[in-house]
C-alpha cells in the first residue's frame, strides 16, 4: 500500500512551504515554522494566550495552525534561543514539576494522585512542594493500589477534573491495565461521546542502574495496542515541561512516559508558557545520510554514537519521536524521502516494541522511498538483569548504533 | 502521608484513660472540631460515648462515630502534629504504634472468624407487606410510594418483555433484574438527582425511576443511531449523562474505585451530593472491591457502596464466593459504617438509602449497604440457571418473597392503589414497550463514520485513514457488507 495517508496531506503542504524550509540550516534555527505547515493534528492545540483551539478542520486551518505553533519559539533543545529570553536552568525532573505546578495553578481542576506524591514529594521529587501549596486534597497521596487509583483518576475525569495519576515506576501500571485498557481508553467512546478522560498517567519506565526486571520495564509496548489512548515519551527538560503540560491540556487520556535515567539532565528553558504539541517528533539533529528515529534515553545513546559517525563522514538526521502513539509519520515520512535508510533504536524488546509498531508503519507507508531494510535496534526479548554487565548488553550502546549505520549506508 | 496520631483535647484524653483501664480500647469518640482525635479499635465489646451511655454499634447514631479528620480543606495543609503522644502521665499499659494507642493483654485470644450470629437484617415491612410495628423508617408521601410501585411494575414488564425479545432473536442479549426490582427503584427515589450513579449492570430501575424512557432504553438494547451510546455497547450497557448514570462497563467492580474518584471530585468542588455505586455478591471478591472501599475510607469520600446480595454470581453460590457473614461485616475491615437491609423491602431500602445518603455527605464518609435478595431470573439470556440451582428455590423467591407483590400489599392496604388501577398500569406499559421495540427495531443503526468517533476527542490521521480505507472497501463489495448502514 502507497503512502495513502500522507501522499496528499504532505505534498500539498510542501508546496506552501518556503522553498529552502528543508535546508539544514534553516531546521536549526525554525524547526517551529517547517512543522507549522504540516496536516494539522487533530487534537486540541493551545494557543499562547491560554485558549482551546478546537476547531480542527486539516484543511482550512493552516493559519490557525501557525499562530497556535508560535507559542514560543523553540529553535533546537541544545541551541540557546536568541529569540526568547533567558529562561532558567533545570533539571528534568524539575522542569516537569514547573509544567505541572504551571497547569495547576491554571486550571484548578487539575489535581494529581499517586502514591507518595504529597508531602513526600513523589518519589523522583517531581511532585515536590505541590502539596504544601494546592493542599493535600488536590496533590492526594493514595493506598498502593495501581488499579484503584487509576480507576479512581478515570473516575474524576468522567466527572470534570483533570487528575495527573503517578504510577511509582511505570511497571506498576501493570496493575492498572484493566482500568487503563478497558475504562480509560474506552469510555469516552462506548459512551457514546458523553463522558470525556482528560487524564495524564505518568511515571518512570525505561532500564535504570541495576534497578533489577520489575523495575526496568518499558511499558510503552504493552500499551500501544490500547485504543483511545495518546502515549509521549519526553527526553528534555524543554519537551517534559511541554508535553507535561500539553498531556494536561489534552481532553484525551495521555500516558507520559519519562525514563529513570533521565530526570537530572540539565538545560535551560524559556521563562515564557509554552507546550509541546503531543503529536510532534522533533528534529534533534537534521542530516542527509540516515534516518536514525529514537526516543527517551537511546536519544542520548544515538547522539553519542552521532559524533562517532560524523567523524566518519556520516551525515545522519536523528528524529526523537517523542509521540509513541500515534506516530508523527509526517516528519518520519519527510526524512525517508530525503535519505532513504531508517535506523530504529529503542530500549523495547525486539518482539512486540515500539520499534516493531514503527517499522511496519514505515514499511507500508513508505517503502518506495526505502533503499535499504530497515534495521531496528532493540533490547533483547529478556527479563532486565540486575548485574551491571549483563543490563548494559541488554540495552542498545553507541557503538551498536553506529556499526548500524555503517551497515546500512554500505 | 501518615496522621498516625493527633492530639486531642485533655477531656477527650482523659475518657480514653478511663476506657483504656478497663482493658478495652477506644469506643465512640466525638469528634473535636479543632483538633483531631484518637483513632480508636473496637475490639467489639460494648461501645459508651463520652457521657458512658451505651450505645448499640449498628444504629446509625449520628452523635458518635469513629473518623481521623484529614482533609480540613483544599487549602495548604497545616503543620504535622507529631505521632507521641503529649500527654505525659500516659497509662504505662499500652503503646503508642502508627494509628493509635493499643492497649496490651497477656491473654492470647484470637478474634473468632465469625460472630455467634449474623448481623441482623434490617426491614420494615413483613413478608406479606405488612408495616412492622415501631419500626424505624423513613415516612414515603403517596406520591412517592405510588411512583415507586409504578416503575417496579415498569421494570418487571421491561424486564419480561426485553427478555423475550431476545429470545425471539430480536436483541443479542439481555439481563432481568428480577426479584431485585426493589433495590434499584427504592434507592433511586431516596437520592437526588445530583447523586452520581456507577452502576454495575442489574440497576437499570435506577435509570428508569430518573425519567429514562422506555424507547430509550430499547434504543440501547437495539444498538440504534438513537441510542446515547451510539452503537458501541452491548445491550443493557445504559449510560446516560444528562441523568448523572455513568455508562455500564462490563468488567465487574471497576466501578467502585471510579466511585471513589468521583467522590473525590465533589469533595473538592463540596458538592452537596453523594456517589453511589452498586455491586453483586460476587463483584466483592474482586481486588477493586477491597481498594475501593479502602481508598473511599481513607479519603473520608461520600460514597454509598450498594453490595446487591442475590446469592448467585451466575452458578457461583455465595459459599463458594466468601467465608465471611455476608459483605456487610467487610465494612467494618475498612473503617466504613455499614448495615444489612432486607433487598426486597422496598421501604426498608428507601429508609437505609435515605440515612446512608444524609451520613454519606454532611459527614463525608463512605457507607456499606448489604441488602439481601435474590436473583429470581437466569443470570443473563446466555445462563439458564436451572442447571445449577433448584427449581422450587428458584419459585419460591418469585412467588413468596416477591418485592414487588410485597410493596403492592402495602399500598394497597394504605388505600393508595387499586388492582383497577394495576390492570391499567400493566397494560399502559406493556403497550408502551411492544411500540417502543417496534419504533427502534425500525431506527436505522448508526452509520459508518460513529466506529471512528469519540476514540479521541478528534480523529487522528491513523484513524482517518482507516475510515477512508473502509469506505472504499465497502463500496467496492457491497455485497459483502450490509446495505441497510449508510456508510
Amino acid at each position: 500500500m502507497a503512502a495513502i495517508f500522507q501522499g496528499v496531506g504532505a505534498a500539498a503542504a510542501l508546496s506552501s512551504l518556503p522553498s529552502n524550509s528543508f535546508d539544514s540550516k534553516n531546521f536549526l534555527f525554525s524547526p517551529r515554522r517547517s512543522f507549522s505547515v504540516r496536516k494539522a493534528p487533530s487534537f486540541v492545540v493551545v494557543r499562547s494566550d491560554g485558549t482551546m483551539n478546537l476547531d480542527l478542520n486539516p484543511k482550512g486551518r493552516r493559519a490557525q495552525q501557525f499562530i497556535a505553533n508560535a507559542v514560543t519559539t523553540k529553535e533546537d533543545s541544545s541551541a540557546a534561543s536568541s529569540f526568547s529570553k533567558p529562561g532558567n536552568e533545570l533539571l528534568l525532573f524539575e522542569a516537569l514539576r514547573e509544567g505541572l505546578e504551571e497547569e495547576m495553578e491554571r486550571d484548578p481542576r487539575v489535581c494529581v494522585m499517586g502514591e507518595d506524591v504529597g508531602h513526600y514529594g513523589g518519589s523522583y521529587k517531581v511532585t515536590k512542594g505541590l502539596a504544601k501549596k494546592f493542599g493535600d486534597l488536590r496533590v492526594l497521596d493514595t493506598p498502593i493500589a495501581e488499579n484503584s487509583f487509576t480507576g479512581m483518576g478515570i473516575g474524576a475525569a468522567m466527572t470534570g477534573l483533570r487528575p495527573v495519576v503517578e504510577g511509582m515506576n511505570m511497571g506498576f501500571l501493570l496493575l492498572a491495565f484493566n482500568q487503563i485498557s478497558n475504562n480509560c481508553g474506552m469510555l469516552h467512546y462506548t459512551s457514546g461521546g458523553q463522558f470525556t478522560i482528560p487524564i495524564v498517567i505518568r511515571g518512570p519506565g525505561g532500564v535504570g542502574r541495576q534497578l533489577g526486571a520489575e523495575h526496568s520495564q518499558r511499558l510503552e509496548s504493552y500499551f500501544q495496542s490500547i485504543p483511545g489512548i495518546q502515549m509521549v515519551a519526553c527526553s528534555t527538560p524543554y519537551n517534559a515541561k511541554g508535553l507535561m503540560k500539553a498531556a494536561i491540556r489534552s481532553e484525551n487520556p495521555v500516558i507520559l512516559f519519562e525514563h529513570v535515567l533521565l530526570y537530572n539532565l540539565k538545560e535551560r528553558i524559556p521563562d515564557e508558557d509554552y507546550i509541546c504539541n503531543l503529536e510532534e517528533a522533533e528534529m534533534v539533529r537534521p542530516g542527509e545520510h540516515v534516518t536514525i528515529l529514537t526516543y527517551s534515553r537511546m536519544r542520548y545513546h544515538v547522539m553519542q554514537a552521532a559524533k562517532t559517525l560524523v567523524n566518519k563522514g556520516y551525515d545522519p538526521e536523528v528524529i526523537d519521536i517523542r509521540s509513541l502513539k500515534p506516530f508523527d509519520l509526517y516528519t518520519i515520512g519527510n526524512s525517508v524521502k530525503k535519505t532513504h535508510r531508517v535506523l530504529i533504536v529503542e530500549e523495547c524488546m525486539r518482539t512486540g516494541g515500539i520499534g516493531a509498531s514503527l517499522t511496519a508503519a514505515i514499511t507500508e507507508n513508505f517503502h518506495d522511498y526505502l533503499d535499504a531494510p530497515i534495521i531496528c535496534l532493540s533490547s533483547q526479548d529478556v527479563p532486565t538483569p540486575y548485574a551491571g554487565t549483563l543490563e548494559e548488553w541488554t540495552v542498545v550502546q553507541p557503538a551498536q548504533i553506529v556499526a548500524a549505520v555503517e551497515q546500512l549506508c554500505q | 502521608m501518615a496522621n498516625w496520631l493527633r492530639i486531642s483535647s485533655r477531656t477527650v484524653a482523659n475518657h480514653i484513660k478511663k476506657r483504656m483501664n478497663k482493658g478495652f480500647m477506644g469506643g465512640a469518640v466525638h469528634v473535636n472540631q479543632s483538633s483531631g482525635l484518637w483513632w480508636g479499635l473496637n475490639r467489639g465489646g460494648p461501645v459508651s460515648d463520652r457521657n458512658g451511655r451505651h450505645i448499640d454499634p449498628l444504629a446509625w447514631n449520628r452523635a458518635t462515630f469513629l473518623c481521623v479528620q484529614r482533609f480540613k480543606s483544599t487549602l495548604a495543609e497545616k503543620q504535622h502534629d507529631s505521632f507521641l503522644s503529649s500527654d505525659s502521665d500516659d497509662d504505662n499499659q499500652s503503646v503508642d504504634f502508627p494509628g493509635g494507642k493499643v492497649s496490651y493483654t497477656s491473654e492470647m485470644s484470637f478474634i473468632s472468624e465469625s460472630s455467634q450470629t449474623r448481623v441482623p437484617c434490617y426491614r420494615v415491612l413483613d413478608d406479606d407487606g405488612d408495616l412492622i410495628s415501631d419500626c424505624d423508617f423513613q415516612q414515603v408521601s403517596k406520591e412517592v410510594a405510588v411512583r415507586m410501585y409504578s416503575n417496579m411494575v415498569t421494570l418487571q414488564i421491561m424486564d419480561n418483555i426485553f427478555y423475550e425479545a431476545q429470545r425471539q432473536g430480536r436483541i443479542s442479549f439481555y439481563l432481568t433484574s428480577a426479584g431485585e426490582e426493589a433495590i434499584s427503584i427504592a434507592s433511586a427515589a431516596a437520592l437526588s438527582e445530583q447523586d452520581i450513579i456507577l452502576p454495575q449492570y442489574r440497576e437499570p430501575g435506577v435509570l428508569l425511576w430518573r425519567g429514562f424512557t422506555l424507547q430509550e432504553f430499547a434504543d440501547q438494547c437495539f444498538g440504534n443511531k438513537a441510542d446515547y451510546g451510539k452503537g458501541r455497547q452491548m445491550p443493557i450497557h445504559y449510560g446516560s449523562k444528562k441523568h448523572n448514570f455513568f455508562t455500564i462497563s462490563s468488567p465487574i467492580a471497576t466501578q467502585l474505585p471510579q466511585a471513589a474518584g468521583i467522590a473525590y471530585s465533589l469533595k473538592m468542588d463540596n458538592k452537596k451530593a453523594c456517589v453511589v455505586s452498586y455491586i453483586g455478591d460476587g463483584g466483592t471478591s474482586e481486588g477493586d472491591f477491597h481498594s475501593g472501599l479502602n481508598f473511599a475510607a481513607v479519603m473520608e469520600a461520600p460514597v454509598i457502596f450498594f453490595c446487591r446480595n442475590n446469592g448467585w454470581a451466575i452458578s457461583t453460590n455465595v459459599s463458594e464466593q466468601f467465608r465471611s457473614d455476608g459483605i456487610v461485616v467487610k465494612g467494618r475491615a475498612y473503617g466504613i459504617r455499614s448495615i444489612r437491609v432486607d433487598g426486597n423491602d422496598a421501604l426498608a431500602v428507601y429508609s437505609a438509602v435515605s440515612a446512608a445518603r444524609e451520613m454519606a455527605i454532611n459527614e463525608q464518609r463512605p457507607i456499606l449497604i448489604e441488602a439481601l435478595t435474590y436473583r429470581v431470573g437466569h443470570h443473563s439470556t446466555s445462563d439458564d440457571s436451572t442447571k445449577y440451582r433448584q427449581l422450587d428455590e428458584i419459585v419460591y423467591w418469585k412467588k413468596a418473597r416477591n418485592p414487588v407483590n410485597r410493596f403492592r400489599n402495602w399500598v394497597q392496604n394504605i388505600g393508595w392503589w387499586s388492582e383497577q388501577q394495576e390492570t391499567q398500569l400493566r397494560n399502559s406499559v406493556r403497550k408502551q414497550l411492544l411500540e417502543a421495540i417496534q419504533v427502534a427495531e425500525k431506527t436505522e443503526k448508526p452509520p459508518l463514520s460513529e466506529l471512528f468517533t469519540d476514540v479521541y476527542d478528534h480523529p487522528p490521521s491513523n484513524l482517518e485513514e482507516q475510515e477512508k480505507h473502509l469506505r472504499e472497501t465497502v463500496t467496492r463489495h457491497p455485497k459483502d457488507y450490509p446495505s441497510d448502514i449508510s456508510v
